[in-house]
């Protein structure tokens, strides 16, 4: 089960740290692939990221030779099956830092996990008057579910305000903190600016004036930097195997523990329980608790691959690699007087992930969008999921490049002169 | 073969830049929105009708340039017409949309056959159908309804 690295055995990374990314390039089978005629630059990352051979290959093996159901039968399958499946969940505990491995919850993504949260942590806990703290950048994910939970409890969603440079205003979100806020969610790394919180002052603000648990959409924040949880020193932790090239319908949310024992299912059924009669059930500790029914096993094998993938190649190389990119792109739009880059307050020396959201004179999105994808060109156009950010950024929507691993400064250059082509069209 | 020239032709870039009919009509019979959820387009489609007769039609909202040109581009053409044509010009636009024939018989699309291109670009045929359909609610009387494209 042991996922082979990228790199054969005993090889290590070409020196001084840096990427090989034309052979990491060769691990991921669709990136082979054309569009349009043209070879496929993917640069749609924070949307669903790409995923190497031997993701796709630990799904299929698992499938092909070991696959029954977890945690059920003595039979000698489901055995393999449920330690690979909780061997995946100790791979991951791992690689976020967490203390425990049972204080990792498989779900189906990011949402759910946010789900889960707002429903077995907020609904038992909010009251008609206590308040839930987002931020202006957070994600549908992480408002809608506050949102349904505040009206199943009369609690209400404030949003602390973002600056014009796409930062979190840290002063105005300490100012809205006070005793009734009861929850704090906030995003790690925004989808659509690429800032990155920072969480840990986030976490200290929120202790020094009220009791309210810190809740971290980490979606956009896993695939690109070192997370440490135990560092960070939040409560909830959830992200998705999408994005950090592990499989779909898998996700995470990590907890603490204690907060984890003391909260109430969030689905009801099977591997949940420890005993049902028909008067009552009793619970499973967690994170069975939390995984009703029959988890997503290959998904959660894959992740688990995943993980080992990412380690393997390095989050700190990954990290530099993408910074390189994102400088290169920022450096060359800003010259393109025609392109404004949301978000990124020129020479603000804050930190941002590889997203760039872009508006381009005269030429709405959706345009842009498909005269970049007739290029072989993928990005994204739209609200990315984020409507309140776009309404405070007084745009309808952007265009999005978002980076992996595995591009390139040519591909930058790609997407670019795919711009320019813009440019000659609605110019 | 799909080509970037079919779709976005001069007619189409001419009239994203400079729309026709945009903006509210007063006095108005009625009026209704469309909505595409999966990108945030708005458009408001304002009608007025004299006896049977289409009088005006404006609209206003964000779009991309095929939404934008589509719904300038049908303001032109359901102008001076009566209800039933109006009704069967957008059934007939529609239908080329959707690469059903070429639209209805005895329907001449004229000018909006510029569109056609649209229908090689799937993902964009609910740029060029949204104010379609928020004329169409307008016709059938309802006022500041919303279409959504999902």
């Amino acid at each position: 089960m042991t996922a082979p690295a990228p790199l054969a055995d005993g090889e290590r990374p070409p020196a001084a740290g840096a990427l090989d990314v034309e052979r990491l390039r060769a691990s991921f089978p669709i990136l082979a692939r054309e569009v349009h005629g043209h070879r496929l630059v993917y640069l749609d990352n924070a949307a669903s990221a790409q995923r190497p051979e031997v993701v796709i290959d630990a799904v299929n093996d698992c499938y092909r030779t070991y696959y029954a159901n977890a945690h059920r039968g003595v039979h000698a399958l489901s055995e393999l099956s449920t330690d690979a499946y909780e061997a995946a969940r100790g791979k991951v505990a791992r690689f976020i830092g967490a203390p425990d491995s049972h204080e990792v919850v498989f779900t189906r993504g990011t949402t759910e996990s946010l789900n889960l949260v707002a429903q077995s942590y907020g609904r038992p806990l909010l009251a008609p008057g206590d308040e839930v703290l987002l931020t202006e950048m957070e994600h549908h994910s992480n408002i809608v579910p506050w949102q349904l939970v505040c009206e199943q409890t009369g609690a209400r969603v404030r949003a602390a305000p973002i600056t014009d440079d796409g930062e979190l205003d840290l002063e105005a979100f300490a100012g809205m903190l006070n005793e009734r806020t009861r929850v704090v969610a906030v995003t790690h790394v925004s989808n659509a600016l690429g800032t990155v919180n920072d969480i840990p002052a986030v976490v200290e603000l929120t202790r020094a004036r009220s009791d309210a648990a810190v809740v971290v959409d980490g979606a956009q924040a896993v695939p690109h930097m070192t997370v440490d949880v135990a560092a960070l020193g939040c409560d909830f932790y959830a992200f998705s195997g999408h994005k950090m090239y592990g499989p779909g319908s898998i996700g995470v949310l990590w907890g603490r523990r204690e907060l984890l024992a003391a909260m109430p299912p969030y689905h009801g059924g099977g591997a949940m329980i420890t005993r049902v009669t028909f008067e009552r059930s009793e619970y499973a500790a967690p994170p069975q608790r939390f995984e009703a029914g029959t988890p997503a096993i290959a998904p959660a094998i894959g992740l688990g691959v995943a993980v080992e993938f990412l380690e393997s190649v390095g989050l700190d190389r990954i990290e530099r690699h993408e910074q390189e990119l994102l400088s290169h792109t920022v450096e060359v739009l800003d010259d393109l007087p025609w392109v404004r880059v949301l978000g990124h307050g020129k020479g603000a020396a804050s930190h941002r992930a590889a997203v760039v959201s872009l508006e381009i004179d005269g030429a709405h999105p959706h345009d842009v969008a498909t005269i970049l994808d007739e290029q072989g060109v993928a990005i994204r156009a739209g609200h990315h999921c984020a409507q309140p950010l776009m309404d405070r950024l007084g745009v309808p929507a952007t265009v999005r490049a978002s980076f992996g691993l595995y591009n390139t400064h040519e591909e930058v250059d790609l997407l670019v002169s795919g711009l320019h082509e813009v440019r000659r069209i609605f110019g | 073969m799909s080509d970037l020239r079919d779709l976005y032709q001069q007619v189409i870039l001419d009239h994203y830049r400079a729309p026709r009919n945009f903006g509210a009509l007063e006095p108005v019979c009625a009026s209704a929105e469309g909505y595409n959820p999966l990108c945030g387009d708005q458009v408001k489609v304002y009608l007025r009708t004299d006896g049977d007769v289409v009088d005006a039609v404006t609209f206003e909202g964000v779009g991309c340039a095929i939404s934008t040109a589509s719904a300038s581009l049908m303001t032109e053409a359901v102008r001076g017409l009566e209800r039933p044509q109006a009704e069967a010009l957008i059934a007939s636009f529609l239908k080329l949309m959707t690469g059903d024939g070429n639209g209805a018989a005895g329907v001449d699309l004229g000018k909006l056959e510029v569109l056609s291109g649209v229908k090689d670009y799937p993902v964009r045929i609910k740029c060029a159908t949204l104010a379609w359909h928020a004329l169409r609610a307008a016709l059938e009387g309802g006022d500041s309804e919303t279409v959504s494209t999902e």
